[in-house]
């Protein structure tokens, strides 16, 4: 990291404006995108680990039928909590991770729209995930399922589920914001002569989710905030006594929840589209149809919500056009699954550890994807839904797709944010121990399903027969945990390694590698302008006449690239580069959130405090310049 | 650095991932014994759903070697070789390729759309009147029939007879926050009483005759099934619902309609007066706890020794006939004088939160209470 | 290699002056997207309120409780607040520093008015027996009703800190856009509570005891 520090000028009230660029308050006070990007992704790389234990847990309590590894209680905390970690502690932020770190340097930016408050989703969500986790030493953790249905989320005498409601608003409040923020930075901050189809596709599924997140995380807010009051204040919204209907609550869930796997997927979808391109040494193929299957992707998704009901009792008319549009939306996924074969099509794939888990993700994600349709077979769904023949399909679009989509990003990004790169033969271990304990542990839930095993079942009766599946299951999964581990020994030991990294080690095609590896805190010395989709690439080879792509000389054209003096300040002052300053108002802002979460729980006086901490902070922060 | 890949490795570990699914597969089809396996079914309804589902499977399974087998040949075929540099040529795409590779897909889903659709309507159909209708009351944590023309009540056993459809209407009961009734259409004769437990949403399963319907309390929702031959089908409710929603299981079971006719006559003889040692077990049955076992359970024209009628609730499973069931709380443990020892000593270790207390019986008045139930034919 | 400068004045990184690829300031944008998720936030709570129109088991219902012409008295002062609003927005683009406070503090006072009409409202409302937890039209209605005027009360915070900004001598015209986003923000909360007034006061709700 850059070791600059700033002269500066005094505060002259409340605190010193934070200068430092090292050691452990910089990284508290930061506002590069890039930091908290990295700070994203080791929170939920922790989660991930808490999430994964969870998972073994359950694992252990259902590998023979009749046991009692863990009570039926602790059990409904576990696997509730393990859904909720991995979908918005986990996969959420791991794929913001991405986000934060890649889309300014992808479009030419130094940073992304509103630095301060980039900070503040980040803290948020670090708080909200804390803040729910607490539960755990406060009365309970949440053990209503993460989808927590009413009547018994609602009725349920434990504290964990309020904890629940109020956890994932907080969540809630720092992904909308984030994807505000990303939104706005991928519309208005791209790089002179990017136009949105020069945009690499990564940036599309960015933006495609950051507009999905903007759009569905309301609802959900509004469902849990009807949660909250009906177990905090003993309102009607999901009382049937009152004649509230407990379905509502399935409806707003839902209708977030769908969006919700989108969000989680396309993310990996992006990451591949961007992988398997320099690994095969060809362009992604069929670039704008990919792109516009990933919007029509978020649009329909609006509109398949109810397929998660089939068996609520709607009506023959609504389960009909639920699963009509269910599979309507898996043409364009196809769509973009032809397009990532015919890239490979005559390529010159090279298997490095990132095209390893790109292809995985291509073949667990059709697993995930064909057993999906089946679903949308409704009147079998009314014998697939809440058995774990549903637990298989979405672990393999979840886990086979996006887990193993993040992993290529995080093999093929690593050596650009660290200057290292992971180890190869190590991360060929990794791949192929995780490709097999994923899929026994996985595989075999397809059959569990369909022979008659429920979700969410504490245990099963010895006669039938699911004993050995389930075993199956369990070894895989610690075989996955095996994987992990080997991930982490590759983690830290590429850290033994000098960082001496090129720009450009994959020989790529994206704006994030013309840069050093890693970058300095702006980016880029000069803003590069844009002249086509894979502009890097279009740099370093031209097409000659018969056809043969050569490299561009050195010294040649690439010097006659246009870069921009960096004139973003409108000062015409040559070379300077404002970068927005560090701060601590984001990290105080984002306090009194899960003040004022205990404070609801447990005493009013803290949810006043909380909202003074709150009006603190930004106060603080609107009154502070962005740049000193 | 190195960024190539070991090739031959990739081929031989590739070839080993697709046996092993293959033999999974393969392993599938010879499951054990399974009795609550949606593919085996047993019923119209199961039978529609699996016959619905079969072609679509092999449809996906062809997709699923095409692409599957399509990426292993493109990665293997056109791997990197050493010495071969040469960047390919840079091919953007093939919009006829795209157009066909987005209609053949909407042409294969149109055609599984069709047979899915007219399922959906048919599974949807009234029966009309010959159906026999039964009304199933999801409980926490068990499964209440109650038969309103028969006059016969009964937990966890659904008695059915073959070849004729059954027509259920269904609803979650319970206390929530306050007393409540449940929807006017699962209510009889005598209003469905305030209930123990809370009304929460279950899910009614046997997937060997029919696939899910969800149970609410706040509207009844019907399901329509037949059963092809006499015999015991297993399901539970699969919908998450508490602590011992792993423990709300029932059976179905469908004899011939002779033996169907013969089973409600057999249920409709009240219990009577009880004699002998098993006396001993009624007093206990009327005395236990604050205000005895009938406070919350029922025993259909069971009598004092004067003849008395002994009133009872519906508030727990109804206990009439209780030696001539295979299964108890919530078909959970078989009905066997050592399961019901323990149960009786302390049911809420027995089954998560059950609603049932802890009344520290002494092992005498268990005695007698088994010898009691045992009485009950 | 390029140096981390010293900048000559305040840079706000989020100015208008800075190069965007919409040519749109990345507030206004900012502001636009979040409203847009506002409406959806609003929407599920407007329809969880229709949803149970009419479906309370108990009373007081809405016929018994509310007071139209009152309400329409207090929607007419949120709605001259918009008005006040654009003034307010036309005094600083034209420079007027005077004006802006005056049509500032307007607004603002206005917002209260019309909070403190809620809240009159809602005493009144509890007096009458509904109270939040009394039916599903209470819990409905008052969530429906607080959020909104949670909205009001944070805009009636952001008038006065802009009008504070204006008296500390840091709200030029350049920074006009200020004073447009909390107008923006302002003008949101006017058209939601119309939506609000017309669906749940106006439209009538059938006869009390549900049947409808």
């Amino acid at each position: 990291m850059a070791t600059v520090s700033v002269p500066g000028e005094r505060r002259s009230w409340l605190v010193r404006r934070p200068r430092s660029t090292t050691g452990f308050w910089s990284w508290v006070t930061t506002v590069d995108h890039k930091r908290i990007g990295i700070l994203y992704g080791i929170t939920a790389f922790a989660f991930f680990v808490v999430g994964g234990s969870e998972a073994l847990l359950l694992r252990l309590q259902l590998a023979q039928p009749e046991q009692e590894v863990v009570s039926a209680a602790v059990y409904n905390e576990l696997f509730t909590m393990h859904g909720v970690t991995m979908v918005f502690l986990v996969v959420m932020p791991l794929s913001a991770a991405f986000f934060n770190y890649l889309i300014p340097l992808m479009i030419g930016a130094r940073d992304v729209a509103f630095p301060r408050l980039n900070a503040y989703s980040y803290w948020a969500f670090l708080f909200g995930g804390v803040f729910i986790y607490s539960s755990f030493f406060l009365g309970g953790a949440p053990n209503g399922g993460w989808f927590g249905y009413a009547p018994n989320s609602v009725l349920d005498p434990t504290r964990g589920m309020t904890f629940y409601s109020l956890g994932l608003i907080i969540t809630g409040i720092a992904s909308t914001v984030s994807a505000i923020n990303l939104a706005v930075t991928v519309i208005n901050m791209r790089a002179p002569g990017m136009t949105l189809f020069r945009m690499p596709v990564f940036v599309w599924m960015g933006l495609v989710v950051q507009l999905l997140l903007a759009f569905s995380l309301p609802i959900i807010t509004v469902g849990l905030t009807e949660l909250f009051f009906d177990r905090r204040f003993h309102t009607h919204f999901f009382d049937p006594a009152a004649g509230g209907d407990p379905l509502l609550w399935q409806h707003l869930f839902w209708l977030f929840g769908h969006p919700e796997v989108y969000i989680l997927i396309l993310p990996a979808m992006g990451i591949v589209s961007e992988v398997l391109p320099v690994f095969a040494r060809k362009p992604l193929f069929g670039y704008q149809f990919v792109v516009f299957s990933g919007i029509a992707i978020g649009f329909i998704g609006f509109g398949v919500w109810a397929h998660h009901m089939f068996a609520t009792g709607l009506g023959p008319v609504a389960n009909t056009a639920f699963g009509i549009s269910t599979m309507i939306i898996a043409v364009p996924t196809g769509v973009k699954i032809f397009n990532w074969l015919g890239t490979l099509w005559r390529g010159d794939i090279r298997f490095a550890t990132p095209m390893l888990f790109a292809l995985g993700f291509i073949a667990m994600f059709v697993i995930g994807g064909l057993s999906g349709v089946t679903h949308a077979v409704v009147p079998h769904d009314y014998q697939q839904t809440d058995t774990y023949y549903i637990v298989a399909h979405f672990h393999y679009v979840l886990f086979g797709g996006a887990i193993f989509g993040l992993f290529a990003g995080i093999y093929y990004w690593w050596p650009k944010v660290f200057g290292r790169f992971l180890n190869e033969r190590i991360g060929r271990i990794n791949f192929w121990i995780m490709l097999i304990g994923f899929n026994l542990t996985f595989g075999p839930m397809h059959i569990l399903g369909l022979q008659g095993m429920p979700r969410r079942i504490h245990s099963y009766p010895a006669s039938l027969g699911l004993g050995f599946w389930n075993l199956v299951a369990t070894a895989g999964a610690f075989l996955i945990a095996l994987s992990v581990l080997v991930f982490l020994v590759n983690a830290v030991a590429s850290f033994r390694r000098p960082a001496e990294m090129a720009a450009d080690p994959w020989d790529a095609r994206t704006l994030e590698w013309l840069t050093t590896s890693p970058p300095p805190e702006h980016n880029f010395d000069e803003i590069p302008v844009v002249h086509s989709l894979d502009e890097l690439w279009h740099r370093k080879y031209a097409e000659t006449r018969g056809g043969r792509v050569v490299p561009v000389p050195a010294g040649g054209a690439g010097d006659e690239h246009e870069a921009v003096a960096d004139d973003s300040a409108g000062h015409g002052a040559g070379h300077a580069i404002h970068m927005p300053s560090p701060s601590y108002w984001p990290v105080v802002a984002a306090l009194g959130l899960p003040i004022i979460a205990y404070g609801l729980i447990f005493n009013m006086w803290l949810v006043g405090l909380g909202v003074v901490v709150v009006l603190v902070g930004f106060y603080g922060w609107i009154l502070e310049p962005s740049a000193e | 650095m190195n960024a190539r890949g070991s090739t031959t490795k990739v081929n031989r570990k590739a070839l080993a991932v697709v046996w092993m699914i293959a033999a999974g597969v393969l392993l599938a089809a010879c499951a054990p014994n399974a009795t609550q396996s949606a593919l085996e079914p047993a019923g119209e309804n199961a039978e529609k759903a699996n016959s619905l589902f079969l072609p679509v499977f092999w449809v996906a399974v062809a997709i699923f070697v095409i692409v599957e087998g399509a990426l292993l040949f493109f990665a293997i075929r056109y791997r990197h070789r050493k010495g071969r540099d040469t960047i390919p040529p840079q091919v953007h795409g093939n919009t006829r390729l795209e157009i066909a590779w987005t209609i053949l897909p909407a042409v294969i889903l149109a055609g599984v759309a069709v047979p899915t659709v007219a399922t959906i309507f048919e599974l949807a159909r009234d029966p009309g009147p010959e159906a026999l209708e039964v009304t199933v009351l999801g409980h926490q944590w068990w499964w209440e029939f109650d038969y309103p023309e028969e006059g016969v009540n009964v937990p966890n056993e659904l008695h059915v007879p073959t070849g004729r459809p059954v027509h259920l209407t269904m609803c979650s009961v319970g206390v929530g926050y306050e007393n409540q009734l449940a929807p006017s259409e699962c209510q009889g004769d005598e209003p469905v009483p305030i209930t123990l437990g809370n009304s929460v949403i279950h899910s009614f399963w046997a997937p060997e005759l029919f696939g899910t319907q969800d149970v609410f309390p706040t509207y009844a929702r019907t399901l329509t099934f037949a059963a092809d031959e006499p015999g015991v089908y297993e399901g539970q409710c699969k919908e998450f619902c508490g602590l011992s929603h792993a423990y709300m299981r029932f059976v179905v079971v469908a004899h011939s309609p002779a033996e169907f006719d013969q089973w409600v006559a057999d249920q409709q003889r009240p219990a009577g007066s009880i004699e002998g040692a098993a006396a001993e077990g009624l007093r206990v049955f009327v005395e236990a706890g604050p205000a005895g076992c009938t406070q919350c359970h029922s025993v259909n024209g069971l009598e004092h020794a004067n003849g008395e009628e002994i009133p009872g609730s519906l508030d727990a499973p109804n206990l009439s006939h209780f030696a001539s069931r295979d299964c108890f709380a919530g078909c959970i443990f078989e009905n066997t004088d050592e399961n019901l020892r323990r149960w009786l000593d302390d049911p809420p270790a027995m089954k998560p939160g059950s609603w049932m207390p802890d009344y520290n019986l002494t092992s005498e008045e268990i005695d007698r209470l088994i010898a009691f139930l045992n009485t009950l034919e | 290699m390029a140096q981390l400068g010293r900048s000559m004045d305040v840079h706000v990184v989020e100015s208008e002056h800075e190069r965007t690829s919409t040519g749109l300031p990345h507030l206004k944008l900012a502001m636009w997207l979040f409203l847009a998720s506002d409406c959806l936030l609003f929407g599920a709570l407007i329809s969880t309120y229709v949803l149970y129109r009419g479906a309370s088991r108990v009373g007081p219902y809405p016929a018994e409780v509310f007071d139209i012409p009152y309400t329409s008295v207090s929607s007419f002062v949120l709605l001259a607040s918009s008005l006040t609003m654009v003034l307010a927005l036309a005094a600083i683009q034209r420079g007027d520093q005077g004006q802006l406070r005056v049509w500032l503090l307007a607004t603002a006072m206005l917002g209260t008015t019309f909070v403190g009409g809620q809240v009159f409202e809602f005493t009144t409302f509890a007096d009458e027996g509904l109270t939040l937890t009394t039916n599903l039209f209470s819990t409905t209605f008052y969530v429906l009703t607080g959020f909104h005027g949670t909205h009001v009360v944070v805009g009636i915070l952001m008038l006065l800190t802009v009008l504070a900004l204006s008296f500390a001598g840091r709200l030029p015209p350049e920074r006009a856009m200020t004073v447009e986003l909390v107008g923006l923000y302002w003008h949101f909360v006017d058209i939601v509570w119309i939506v609000i007034f017309t669906v749940v006061y106006l439209i009538p709700t059938g006869t009390p005891g549900g049947a409808q």
